[in-house]
């Protein structure tokens, strides 16, 4: 156990050290000169954008800045906006929106991806399994901006059961329309992995023993053909948080949240390189450690992981 | 009172038991199984037709078939386990002398599941398959107890959990319920399968072919404890097999079943001793027994052998990159014309001394020669060349053909291939080689699955000896078909490897089958090789003890024979 959590850490280190320096690359690769931009429609003065390059070490080879943003990283410190504040400052007021809502969408993927995928995969073929099945192909095929804008249009401006937009209300009623929005595509996988997984496990020798010993269905299926079938969609469940945490970008701009999305968002379009990186470094590692996290709740859930 | 163990089946073949006089604790009547096929657009299939017999207490009652013959279809059906596709008529009625009699045909779902486990339990063929994976057996064999004895306290159920593992004599019984199912070995697992079927005294314990996928000796150890277990306990089971000498080996009575049919009932010695009905006459002589007659060897000993390996050695590494040794220096030759059978149990290494034949698996130290060239050693050109002159049959057939090929396309690939064949000559050469496996030369253009499984081991070897080989390598080819169609397949390799004369190197777990082809006989364990001689010195008078267990193990199908080296044993 220890071996594989050591090694799986060693794997986290490699992953966060390639996709960090790619997205640093990429970053310093976009076209557009934020230090001539921070002037707004006056050009700055040559010494002063030379002072600003080298202030935020701009004239160095792009691999020794990142080199040196890793150091920072080490000693905790997520770089400094050019405007002079801490990402990490930045970033610690918007990250509770930001979980708030992963974890809203999240719950609704567990609670009704497995259960609609449960009701589909114990009567495979029925006519309740085709419409989940069809809903499934339905969710997963509208794009996420289509879907938030109309239900903020209709579930929030016409019918006025949600608010239009804000934090305003708090939870749950502010987060349920947007995480549902999110919650959406994941959802549908969930159910059909699901699905997928529980008509498997029903055909398995095993469940025809449990049956053989004369176990109740609702302890057939409630304990076991349960435990076994959720092995898979839990892998893919833990991989969609880091998504979710990451994904909400676009709902976080519709429906105007505060959160790490959003600031994200803002720092793209103002070509704010330190902020990207460092938003993007947090969400990556957010995203690794979730996968690490079910890794190894997938080794308590199956003891032939645990054995290997 | 009525005749009670009447099989009134179709056929006359049948007589009383001799324990007619006491009440059968199961008795079925005129059973019907019939499945739906694509919700009744396709014809229905029947499945089981009509089949009646009885289960005495205390007997061991065996129903024997090839596949298809509807005897695993059978004891599903009696517990209600088929599935809704399936229509199950006639009656079967539990409850012998002293207990409530139920039918269970038709029995409601709730009540059935009383009934099982309970009065009725199962023990299925892949016993580690059967197991929950992602549960402890300690937590199954409770799970059990706690569903039909809820009387029981959590400390009587742990306390009746270890006795029941002992009972299957299972070493350190209260250590190993904390034991999930893959830590156990096979016959372990099958063992805790019992164990389990046995929780609640059950009247009846159907047993579906629980030893099928063992090794012969881990199937010897199970059949010990199934034996032993009867003058412990007064279950009754009923063993469905298709194997004869296991047959041989436990029931008191047989039942003989074909396609959904019971074709004969009789008890045990009777039925291996003056066999009634035609069908069993032929089941019986198709099971191959070790002890057939010298005939002349094939074998050139002049000439350089087809296949030599020298003091081989192959190591797989395993996840954690330890070096796991399957063949542990080996030294075996295989003369043009010879057939030479590689024995052994599973993990013994003779798959992977076959694999290094075609240069399918590492060699580590030692070498192969294979028809004049030395995979790892030539260039892989001459090795690929050498390729064409070695033919290849695998143990599943359907497996080893592509579907999507038709049967002709599958035989004509390598002619196309090695041999540059093409157009009418490809097309009379492929129709040639069909016909030398005695399959009409009109089914070229039909597809595996339009085939059986003896019919699609044919196409294999035509296939294999298209190009003329001069080496054959044989892997298990007939372990996957029943009886009746492995002897035919294995008549059919004979009169090809006589004709053709070509070297076989011949993998089998089967000694029986081993000693029906074979001109030398090489017995291997744990990657070495045990004991290596002409057939019949190694299968008549073995030198090494492993080589004695081995044919001991295997039941014979014959009763009196059975009886007498289970008594020699002690």
């Amino acid at each position: 156990m220890t071996r594989r959590v050591t090694r799986r850490l060693v794997d986290l280190l490699v992953v966060f050290l390639g996709v960090t320096l790619i997205i640093y690359l990429m970053v310093f690769a976009l076209p557009g000169d934020p230090i001539a931009a921070l002037g707004g429609d006056r050009p700055l003065a040559p010494n002063v954008v030379a002072e600003l390059r080298e202030r935020y070490h701009l004239d160095e080879p792009v691999l020794q800045q990142y080199l040196r943003y890793l150091g920072g990283l080490l000693q905790g410190d997520l770089g400094t906006t050019f405007q002079g504040q801490s990402v990490a400052d930045r970033m610690a007021l918007r990250w509770p929106v930001t979980i708030t809502l992963a974890l809203t969408a999240w719950g609704i993927e567990v609670l009704l991806g497995v259960l609609l995928g449960l009701v589909a995969g114990l009567r495979a073929g029925a006519v309740s399994d085709r419409l989940v099945l069809a809903g499934t192909v339905v969710a997963t095929s509208i794009p996420v901006f289509v879907l938030a804008v109309s239900a903020q249009l209709w579930l929030g401006v016409e019918l006025a059961w949600f608010p239009v937009a804000g934090t305003g209300a708090g939870w749950p009623t502010a987060y349920l329309l947007p995480a549902a929005v999110i919650a959406v595509f994941g959802l549908a996988s969930v159910a059909r992995l699901m699905r997928g997984s529980v008509v498997d496990t029903l055909r398995t020798d095993f469940v025809r023993t449990l049956r053989a010993k004369g176990l109740r269905e609702r302890q057939v299926v409630g304990v076991h053909v349960m435990r076994s079938s959720a092995i898979p969609v839990l892998t893919y469940l833990a991989i969609d948080l880091g998504y979710l945490l990451g994904g909400t970008v676009v709902v976080e701009g519709v429906f105007n949240l505060p959160g790490v999305g959003q600031l994200l968002f803002q720092a793209i379009r103002a070509h704010e390189g330190p902020t990207i990186v460092g938003v993007s470094t947090a969400l990556i590692l957010v995203f690794l450690l979730t996968n690490l996290l079910v890794d190894l709740l997938a080794s308590v859930l199956d003891p032939r992981i645990r054995h290997e | 009172m009525t005749d009670v163990a009447t099989a009134s089946g179709p056929s006359p073949e049948t007589e009383p038991s001799p324990s007619s006089g006491t009440s059968p604790v199961l008795e079925v009547r005129d059973l019907t199984v019939t499945f739906r096929v694509d919700d009744g657009h396709a014809p229905d299939v029947h499945a089981v037709r009509g089949v009646s017999f009885d289960v005495l207490p205390g007997e061991v009652l065996a129903v024997v078939g090839e596949s298809g013959s509807g005897k695993s279809v059978t004891s599903l059906a009696l517990l209600g386990l088929l599935g809704r596709h399936a229509e199950v008529g006639g009656s079967a009625l539990l409850g012998g002398a002293g207990q409530e009699r139920v039918e269970l045909i038709g029995l409601d779902r709730r009540a059935l599941q009383d009934v099982r486990g309970r009065r009725v339990a199962m023990v299925f063929q892949d016993s580690s398959g059967a197991l929950d994976p992602v549960f402890t057996v300690g937590y199954q064999l409770d799970e059990m107890l706690r569903r039909h004895a809820p009387d029981l306290t959590r400390a009587q159920r742990r306390e009746r959990s270890v006795e029941l593992l002992r009972l299957v004599e299972l070493p350190d019984p209260a250590e190993r319920l904390k034991f999930y199912p893959h830590q156990f070995s096979g016959g372990q697992a099958q063992r805790v399968m019992i164990a389990m079927a046995l929780a609640c005294d059950p009247e009846v314990l159907l047993a579906d072919e629980p030893t099928t996928a063992l090794d012969v000796t881990v199937q010897r150890e199970v059949l010990d404890v199934l034996r032993r277990l009867r003058e412990r306990v007064a279950t009754s089971i009923v063993l469905i097999t298709h194997d004869m000498g296991v047959v041989a080996d436990l029931a008191d009575r047989v039942v003989v079943m074909r396609g959904g049919e019971v074709v004969e009932t009789a008890p045990v010695r009777r039925l291996f001793e003056a066999p009634r009905a035609a069908y069993t006459r032929e089941l019986l002589a198709a099971v191959p027994r070790v002890g057939t007659p010298d005939r002349p060897s094939g074998a050139d000993g002049a000439g350089r052998p087809a296949l030599a390996f020298d003091d081989l050695v192959v190591e797989y590494r395993d996840r954690r990159g330890r070096a796991v040794r399957a063949v542990d220096g080996v030294t075996l030759s295989v003369q043009p014309g010879e057939i030479v059978a590689l024995v052994g149990e599973s993990g013994s290494g003779k798959s992977s001394m076959g694999r290094c034949a075609l240069g399918l698996a590492p060699v580590t130290s030692g070498s192969v020669e294979v028809v004049g060239t030395r995979p790892g050693q030539d260039t892989p050109r001459t090795v690929r060349a050498a390729r064409a002159r070695i033919g290849v049959v695998f143990q599943n057939p359907a497996a080893s053909l592509n579907p999507r090929y038709s049967i002709g396309e599958s035989v004509a690939e390598p002619l196309r291939v090695h041999a540059g064949l093409r157009g009418p000559e490809l097309e009379r050469r492929t129709a040639e080689l069909l016909e030398s496996v005695e399959l009409p030369a009109s089914w070229v253009s039909r597809y595996p699955h339009e085939l059986s499984g003896g019919q699609l081991q044919r196409v294999s070897i035509a296939r294999a000896i298209s190009l003329g080989p001069d080496l054959l390598i044989a892997d298990e080819p007939t372990s996957a078909l029943d009886v009746s169609v492995q002897a035919t397949v294995l008549d059919l390799f004979r009169q090809v490897q006589q004709s053709l004369g070509f070297a076989c190197l011949f993998i089998s777990h089967d000694l029986a089958v081993v000693d029906e082809l074979a001109d030398r006989v090489a017995v291997m364990h744990r990657g070495r090789l045990v004991e290596t001689g002409a057939r019949a010195q190694v299968l008549g008078r073995p030198e090494q003890d492993y080589t004695r267990r081995l044919l001991a193990a295997a039941p014979v199908p014959d009763p009196a024979e059975q009886a007498a080296r289970r008594a020699a044993v002690g």
